[in-house]
């Protein structure tokens, strides 16, 4: 027996017990989402950080001219740009691809699709728009010195509500866009389920309290380096899950069909 | 034995569906344990708090501007 055949049985074997094939597919999305986490942080490190550090000279500037003494550093710079923004971007992106794992194990056999590459990357472009890209357009990503401490209860309510209201809208729209397409062919009724995800979220987005804390002064060309920075480190992050998991599962299932 | 060229077998269509009952409990615990480490970065000592003080905020404070959840 060559070491490949022995490999692949080794592979093979969790995923033959269905009961196990939800857990490989969990910890595969947590595995996936590690590596999207550390090319985050790279990314991160490379094109957010220094527009945190803008913001951060600002936050000082307008503190000192106020009289107020600077917040004390209970964690430095260092730590913060440092091993705290790879904690972050790390545990983050496990803990979303380990969801995207477990909703790809939910969808893979329901909804038509024959090659786990285009369902992974499929469910990584829908779950882009309606968990990063839609409720970012009504609650956007806001750099240090941008915010009121006192509403932070209502803009993480908002934030979290926004992006619950979006996937539900997300949801339904899916749902009802096989009834679409059943009746209007596909191209009509996949528009009218387009249609339908952005006439509910437009109509959720004008109910949600708008929130708008820049303060007068903060340069508009740092707010949107850095919001465009924060919405590229999500594609990238929603992209490498959806790629690399449909590539390591259709690699998966091949050795299966070489087994049997 | 066969040669592994496995990548250019046509693939049967019969993709395995996970009943509901195998795969809810994974679902459920899994989904749960993820949703508290998401919980972790992105809100602590923010809008709630489960432990005293502000290290675990301020730790993951870059990242937590970045990835989009509100801050301070």
């Amino acid at each position: 027996m060559s070491l490949f055949t022995t490999a692949a049985i080794f592979l093979a074997s969790p995923a033959t017990n269905q009961s196990l094939v939800t857990r490989t597919l969990l910890l595969r999305g947590m595995l996936v989402g590690l590596i999207a986490g550390l090319i985050v942080f790279a990314f991160a490190r490379w094109i957010g950080e220094p527009q945190v550090e803008s913001a951060i000279a600002i936050e000082n500037v307008s503190d000192q001219e106020k009289g107020e003494a600077t917040d004390p550093e209970l964690v430095s710079r260092g730590i913060q740009r440092g091993i705290g923004l790879l904690t972050g971007s790390v545990v983050y992106s496990s803990a979303l691809g380990g969801i995207f794992g477990l909703v790809f194990a939910f969808s893979q056999g329901r909804f038509g699709f024959s090659s786990p590459r285009s369902l992974a990357l499929w469910i990584a472009g829908l779950g882009f728009v309606s968990v990063a890209l839609v409720p970012s357009l009504k609650y956007p990503a806001s750099p240090p010195s941008v915010g009121n401490p006192e509403t932070i209860g209502i803009r993480t309510t908002a934030f979290f509500l926004a992006i619950a209201l979006c996937l539900a809208s997300m949801i339904f729209s899916l749902q009802l866009a096989r009834r679409f397409i059943r009746r209007f062919g596909v191209w009509n009724g996949s528009l009218l389920a387009v249609f339908l995800f952005v006439l509910l979220t437009v109509t959720f987005s004008s109910f949600l309290p708008a929130i708008d804390e820049v303060p007068p002064a903060f340069p508009a060309s740092l707010l949107w380096k850095f919001r465009i920075a924060s919405l590229e480190m999500q594609l990238l992050l929603w992209g490498t899950l959806g790629a690399l998991f449909g590539w390591l599962t259709e690699r998966d299932r091949n050795v299966h069909t070489l087994i049997r | 034995m066969t040669q592994p060229y496995a990548g250019s077998i046509p693939q049967p269509l019969s993709i395995p569906v996970i009943p509901l009952r195998e795969f809810l409990p994974w679902a459920l615990f899994g989904g749960l344990l993820m949703l508290l480490l998401i919980y972790f970065v992105g809100v602590e000592q923010g809008a709630t708090s489960f432990i005293h003080g502000r290290v675990v905020h301020e730790f993951v404070h870059d990242g937590r501007h970045l990835l989009g959840f509100p801050c301070h």
